[in-house]
């Protein structure tokens, strides 16, 4: 049987044990200390030892993450339509929009936490302002992108712009909408890890920042494990939601 | 449905500085249908387009309208030369999108009405990507045809047709918008010979009006004023080449 024979599933299996075995490769071969590199059965046992620990802030990180998705998502979709549907909009907010992402968002971190404070809200925040121009401008190119022939088309027919926007423009940009959604599932979870690395106490980011400090590298790579294996499942929920609704607007 | 006007439109249009047609003068009888015909690219449907309001990136100069003197807004159909239909809609939904869009409650069964006169009945619940081309223009025309307005333009409608049903549209459209005032774009000289009250042939160089039969439309195919006006319209197209 030739590998591309395989079975989706199959193959991220096959993947994921060629990682693990170089990863335990690399340990043995070096010969790196455990507060260097662990060995996988050390992350893996960790995991196990650890689960009600990591299980606590996992939720909170998780909670922000979706948070600031939805909220993202939300805010940057009507940025969007409001953008698209107002020349004046257009002029005076767009260049802002743009020019605002000259700042790396990383930077408004330390920021963010002495406005919003130490709890959840920065870190939402956080995932809400990085996500917020991905979704913005993939759906509004989108939105300005509608082919003439059907606003000529609608136009003829008497619609009002507002009914345009309503049943043809942005029915016809959801690929652009769902292209930002998928992008921002990715980048959700970076800033939500980043509002923690800031100042949290609270959250695997916090988590993996305590398990560095204390020199429990099992611990933070455990984290990490957490971590990755969440951003995987969003990023599918996302995908099954965007076909979902690109299905229904085919 | 209100008096249909009779339509003008006299002057030359330009595309950036390259002439596309013109001065030409054409006058569209009011309540009549008129067939436009002509070789791709000679600026038939930016005639149609100019009267719809839709020809941008066109210059025009001159003057065209209603012979009532009233905007032509909201009292045209326009079926493009394109389908145009909205890929998320089922075909009902595509028919009566111009109510949809206005808000209006569409009259009950006009749609499946229609749908069913243009043969799409068992398809009535499918999307455009499940349908062949000429499905596809038949719901335009079903669509334009629902719009139910005086002033009617149609942009090569039968185009994606095979031969039997493009005969039998050609039917359906001329006992439809019998009385009104339709702008028909064509390639096709027996089908311009079929539905024509008036013919005007546009070539690279002018637009020539050809004497038309008084006979009623749809004329059938097979007599002989059809057929020899038919002839009559190709060596008219060829002529000018
Ligand atoms: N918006 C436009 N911009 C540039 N060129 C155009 C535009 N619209 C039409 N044309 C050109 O004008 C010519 C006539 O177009 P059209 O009216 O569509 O021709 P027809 O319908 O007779 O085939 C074509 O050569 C086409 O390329
Ligand atoms: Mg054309």
């Amino acid at each position: 049987m030739t590998l591309s024979g395989l079975k989706t599933w199959h193959r991220v299996a096959l993947s994921l044990c060629v990682g693990l075995a170089l990863w335990h490769g690399v340990v043995v071969v070096f010969d790196l200390p455990k507060f260097i590199l662990p060995a996988p059965q050390l992350v893996a046992e960790t995991l196990w030892k650890s689960r009600a620990l990591l299980a606590e802030h996992a939720v909170i990180t998780i909670f922000e993450v979706i948070a600031g998705l939805v909220l993202g998502a939300t805010i940057g979709g009507l940025t969007a339509i409001w953008l698209a549907s107002s020349k004046t909009a257009e002029v005076l907010v767009r260049p802002l929009l743009v020019f605002s992402q000259t700042i790396p968002v990383f930077a408004l971190a330390p920021l963010l936490t002495l406005w919003l404070g130490y709890g959840l809200l920065s870190k939402i925040a956080m995932a809400l302002l990085i996500i917020f121009f991905p979704v913005t401008s993939a759906f509004f190119d989108a939105l300005v992108r509608t082919p003439s022939g059907w606003l000529g088309l609608a136009q003829v027919m008497g619609a009002s712009k507002w009914q345009i926007m309503r049943q043809i423009r942005i029915p016809a940009a959801l690929p652009g909408f769902a292209s930002g959604l998928r992008l921002a599932a990715v980048y959700a979870p970076i800033g939500a890890i980043i509002g923690e690395w800031v100042g949290a106490s609270k959250g695997l980011g916090y988590l993996m920042l305590l398990a560095n400090g204390r020199a429990k590298i099992d611990l933070m790579f455990a984290a990490l494990v957490v971590l990755a294996f969440f951003t995987l499942l969003l990023h599918t929920c996302v995908d099954r939601f965007c076909v979902k609704i690109l299905n229904q607007h085919r | 449905m209100t008096t249909p006007p009779g339509l003008f439109l006299r002057g030359s249009a330009r595309i950036d500085a390259k002439p596309l047609f013109g001065p030409v003068d054409v006058t569209l009888p009011a309540g009549r249908w008129t067939c436009l015909l002509g070789p791709s690219g000679v600026g038939k449907s930016t005639i149609l387009k100019l009267f719809a309001d839709l020809a941008t990136g066109v210059s025009f100069d001159g003057t065209f309208g209603s012979s009532d003197g009233a905007p032509l807004a909201g009292r045209i159909a326009l079926m493009a030369q394109e389908d145009l239909l909205m890929p998320w809609l089922d075909l009902r939904q595509n028919v009566s999108l111009g109510a949809r869009l206005r808000r209006e409650r569409p009259p009950s069964d006009l749609a499946e009405t229609l749908l069913a006169e243009v043969g799409l009945t068992e398809h009535i619940r499918k999307h455009p990507a499940e349908l062949s081309g000429g499905q596809r223009q038949r719901v335009a025309l079903a669509r334009t045809l629902m719009e139910d307005r005086p002033v009617v333009l149609l942009d090569e409608p039968f185009s994606a047709l095979d031969a039997r049903t493009r005969a039998d549209m050609q039917d359906l459209a001329a006992d439809k918008l019998a009385g009104r005032t339709v702008l028909h774009v064509t390639h096709d000289p027996g089908e311009a010979a079929r539905l024509g009250h008036q013919i005007l042939v546009l070539t690279e160089t002018q637009l020539i009006k050809v004497p038309a039969p008084h006979s009623a439309i749809p004329r059938p195919v097979d007599s002989a004023e059809v057929l020899d006006l038919q002839a009559r319209l190709l060596n008219q197209l060829r002529q000018d080449s």
